[in-house]
């Protein structure tokens, strides 16, 4: 609907929070506390009635507050931005908070993201899974000089900087590793986030790794050679990296390797 | 008793305290940061449009540099700022963003040649220089004279923020997550760390060091509706001001952003305006040019804010079952641009509005945004009264931002505060003055409390809900405490936030176990967000005077002659119900830029005693040194470069302003 200046319209606001007959529903819950010796892995569930512009993040802390105390799950800018609170719904890795509750059936099945160590609930670590992957992958500008700050800075083509943010879009929400059967198999498959960041400092002109040091780091089974290519990554990236490309990229590089 | 020994324990892993603990790292010293959260999902990855910095490359930055930028952030402050902070600020910026360039940061370049783009609601060229050509580019933001907001599309904090993560694991720094400062611990005005709880085992351990930075954010939680994250709950002031001793400056400084989304308010960039994005009304009508003729749609924030509360007063408003909103309109700018430079306003849209921003107007209002308020600190970052607790970013008032800040200063401000306050940490814990001989005694008796707390809250039959108390205290600053304040209304919210508070000593749980407990966590915060509330309220009652954000209904003017001061709050005795609030002046006689009209906005106010002779001396010498340079000129008026740490003193190059090579 393009509205110009001239047409003045005192619409409102539209299909996200626009009047919806309320709907009950019923969130089926993955729920499990790994500190509580006594907790067995069950659902569980809960029927709260829809409210327009319901996201699946105003839903877990109406439950949270009305229901269940003790539900654990975790949010930061509730605004797709951060990758807190990537979970499956139903069966599905994805972001709940930008998750509008109209856009589901009226029974929701939620459980915490697989792969991930369960902190508890829906609440999973993807920190820790980042950290090691940053500290193994070693993701970060490789260079021998330090900025010189006081001076004008190093040029850098234009449309260059464009392709790095691209990849750089990337929230280590751990959507990509929920969803991919190589991560399932292998503990320490580095899964496309990790492929996507070397692709990433590859691109950078300020990394002066070769492709031999890329080769150290994605170079085996637990890199670039482990992904079965089933591309679960792909279609469920929240921010829609090109991860199926980079994959193959980056696979093609490493080979000519040697 | 857990006890970790550090010499630089930093609570918040946003931009500030991460950049902060690389300073200190690289400077030798051991540290840890402890993060509510895993440090890259910090509510600094959600700013958006980008950071102030003079580099002066693109076109319409040209004869952009420090001068500019000052007098911008003084005026966009209402002269609330501290003047010496604001040019350590401005002078170290550039510096900021070429440090990050460095590792990283896929800063959009310019990149020469024609190109267009929409200023004013018309389509205008900008011819790049081939000279600029790969350089770091800026976009355009409010209150300011020329474009200065250096940015990556519209995902600057998380681009800065992956930069600064990954250079944290580079530099081997621990992050600890899901950890809580639950208390400082501290005797005879000496800091010593913190007594910190586990998120998921509820185990506590304490923290001791010789330097505590405090880099938790701001308290934008305390509103009911707000663009920040929902870890944004000023718990970090909340352990200083429970220290008793610890002051917070300016808390009544509260920003709204023009731009939040309706109902959600989540933020859209002032990127949007800056990159030509107008407001329109319920008739369609581009308002501002009516209200501000000359900044339009990019006046300071809280001046679009009031003018557009002011216009949905007068019935101008969309009608909407959330309350009235007006319209973003970014269609001008074309799909191309939508999709390239603001892409997760276009996300933001499409799966929380369901509409496609090239073709659809966007429902907002001003919604609480940003904590101008914060602990108070010297330059230095150091609080003013309580040795070896430091704080930086939005957490602090050191005092960048008085009374309004600019958009792109606060996530420029992050780093520049955790570039400048790392290497005072550094100097301080490398000097003799920062030793500490610390009884195991004192810390578990600050263990003990914190655990007795907690045992009591778990074992309370009390029969008040944290959830509910919360939701009051949030509808009060809302109502009460908003855009547009009177003194009958922060009357109002003054009592009932005590009322509130004394309530809140009588919670019941229903979950009663020590490990992860969300409603344990929302019931220990609640006194804390309850008291950085209060200083809130009070300090907005008591200043009886507009400023900035600061607006009251019933004193519409600016009256330096009263109030050109700091308010200082502290929480003395744990029961009482009210913090106590003092003033420190703002000294005009050493300001480089006196206090007068911002530009925009409201054009009255009342002059201080001092500006009408510290204006006649800046004339004077302004003429006396006309063939001077203009950092000699700058230096005569208000000398400020010894009190940046000396890494940080040397002249930023411009292509305007080449500097001969000295190392």
């Amino acid at each position: 609907m393009n509205k110009s200046s001239d047409q003045a319209t005192g619409r409102e606001p539209q299909t996200g929070v626009s009047d919806q007959s309320a709907r009950r529903l019923t969130v089926k819950i993955l729920r499990h506390n790994p500190q509580d010796p006594a907790s067995e892995p069950r659902f569980e569930a809960y029927e709260l009635d829809e409210a327009p512009g319901m996201t699946l993040f105003i839903a877990l802390n109406q439950i949270r507050d009305e229901q269940a105390p003790s539900l654990q799950f975790d949010f930061v800018c509730r605004a797709g931005i951060c990758g807190s609170c990537g979970m499956l719904i139903n069966g599905r890795p994805g972001l709940a908070c930008r998750t509008l509750t109209s856009k589901l059936g009226p029974e929701i099945t939620l459980a915490p993201l697989p792969v991930f160590k369960l902190i508890g609930d829906l609440s999973v670590d993807t920190g820790a899974w980042a950290r090691q992957m940053g500290e193994r992958l070693e993701t970060w500008v490789h260079r021998e000089s330090e900025p010189d700050i006081d001076r004008l800075e190093e040029r850098m083509d234009p449309d260059r900087a464009e392709e790095i943010y691209e990849l750089d879009r990337c929230i280590e929400c751990g959507c990509c590793i929920a969803a991919c059967g190589t991560a399932r198999m292998r503990k320490d498959f580095v899964g496309a986030a990790g492929i996507n960041k070397m692709a990433r400092f590859r691109l950078d002109p300020r990394d002066e790794r070769s492709d031999e040091d890329f080769y150290e780091l994605v170079g085996s089974d637990d890199g670039v050679f482990g992904c079965m290519t089933l591309l679960g990554c792909n279609d469920v990236c929240p921010k829609e990296l090109p991860l199926q490309t980079q994959l193959a990229f980056m696979r093609r590089k490493m080979v000519s390797v040697k | 008793m857990k006890l970790v020994y550090t010499d630089v324990l930093v609570i918040g892993g946003g931009l500030a305290g991460l950049r902060a603990a690389i300073g200190v790292k690289r400077r030798g010293l051991d540290t840890v940061v402890l993060s509510l959260v895993p440090a890259k999902r910090s509510h600094s990855a959600a700013a958006q449009g980008g950071m102030q910095a003079s580099l002066a490359n693109s076109a319409m930055g040209r004869g952009d540099n420090e001068d500019v930028h000052f007098e911008d952030t003084v005026k966009g402050s209402d002269w609330g700022c501290d003047q010496q902070v604001a040019r350590m600020f401005v002078h170290t910026a550039p510096k900021a963003v070429r440090e990050l360039a460095g590792w990283g940061v896929p800063w959009n370049r310019v990149r020469s040649g024609d190109r267009e783009a929409v200023v004013n609601a018309e389509k205008i060229t900008i011819s790049e220089s081939s000279e600029a050509h790969g350089l770091i580019t800026a976009r355009d933001f409010g209150g300011t004279k020329k474009w200065r907001t250096c940015y990556t599309s519209d995902g600057t904090g998380h681009a800065m923020l992956f930069a600064l993560g990954d250079q944290s694991i580079a530099n081997g720094i621990p992050v600890m997550e899901r950890k809580e400062a639950l208390a400082l611990i501290h005797e005879g005005g000496r800091c010593y760390g913190a007594v910190v709880r586990d998120l998921v085992t509820g185990e506590l351990t304490s923290f001791v060091a010789k330097a505590t930075v405090i880099a938790t954010g701001g308290y934008g939680r305390i509103y009911k509706v707000s663009t920040n994250g929902i870890i944004c709950e000023g718990t970090g002031m909340g352990i200083a001001l429970e220290t008793g001793v610890a002051e917070l400056g300016n808390m009544e400084a509260v920003q709204f952003h023009p731009t939040a989304i309706v109902p959600a308010g989540i933020l859209t960039t002032e990127g949007c305006r800056g990159d030509g994005g107008l407001l329109r009304d319920v008739d369609g009508h581009r308002f501002m040019p009516d209200y501000e003729p000359q900044k339009k749609e990019l006046a300071s924030r809280d001046v679009v804010s009031r003018r557009m509360t002011e216009h949905m007063r007068k019935g101008k408003g969309v009608k909407s079952p959330y309350g009235d909103h007006l319209w973003l309109d970014i269609t001008v700018l074309g799909r191309a641009h939508v999709e390239k430079n603001l892409r997760e306003v276009k996300d933001i849209c499409h799966y929380f509005l369901g509409i496609d921003p090239a073709v659809d107007w966007i429902p907002v209002r001003p919604t609480q945004h940003y904590s101008m308020g914060g602990i108070r600190t010297r330059h230095t970052g150091e609080s003013t009264t309580l040795k070896g607790l430091f704080a930086c970013g939005e957490a602090a008032c050191w005092d960048l931002h008085g009374f309004n800040r600019l958009g792109g200063n606060s996530v420029a401000e992050t780093v520049v505060a955790g570039m400048i306050v790392s290497e005072f940490i550094a100097d301080f814990c490398q000097s003799d003055d920062s030793e500490i001989s610390i009884p195991t005694a004192l810390v578990r008796e600050f263990h003990a409390r914190e655990q007795g707390k907690l045992d009591e809250l778990l074992a309370s039959e009390g029969n008040e809900q944290a959830s509910d108390i919360r939701r009051r205290m949030e509808e009060i600053m809302i109502d009460k405490v908003g855009i547009f304040r009177t003194g009958t209304e922060l009357d109002e919210a003054v009592d009932e936030l005590q009322d509130l508070l004394v309530r809140s000593r009588k919670l019941g749980l229903q979950s009663r176990v020590h490990g992860a407990n969300p409603e344990l966590v929302a019931a220990y915060r609640l006194q804390k967000m309850l008291k950085v509330a209060l200083c809130v309220a009070l300090g907005a009652r008591e200043r009886t005077e507009s400023r900035g954000a600061h607006s009251r209904e019933d004193y519409p003017q600016r009256d330096d002659s009263n109030w050109l001061k700091r308010t200082l709050t502290t929480w003395n005795n744990e029961n009482d119900t009210l913090p106590t609030v003092d003033y420190e002046p703002i000294d005009v006689a050493g300001m480089e830029l006196p206090p007068g009209f911002r530009g925009y906005g409201q054009a009255d106010h009342r002059d201080h005693p001092d500006t009408e002779g510290r204006a006649s001396e800046v004339t004077a010498i302004r003429e006396q040194l006309e063939d001077a340079d203009r950092f000699e000129v700058q230096n005569r008026l208000m000398p400020y470069k010894h009190l940046l740490p000396e890494r940080y003193r040397e002249k930023n190059e411009r292509l305007e302003e080449p500097v001969a090579k000295t190392r």
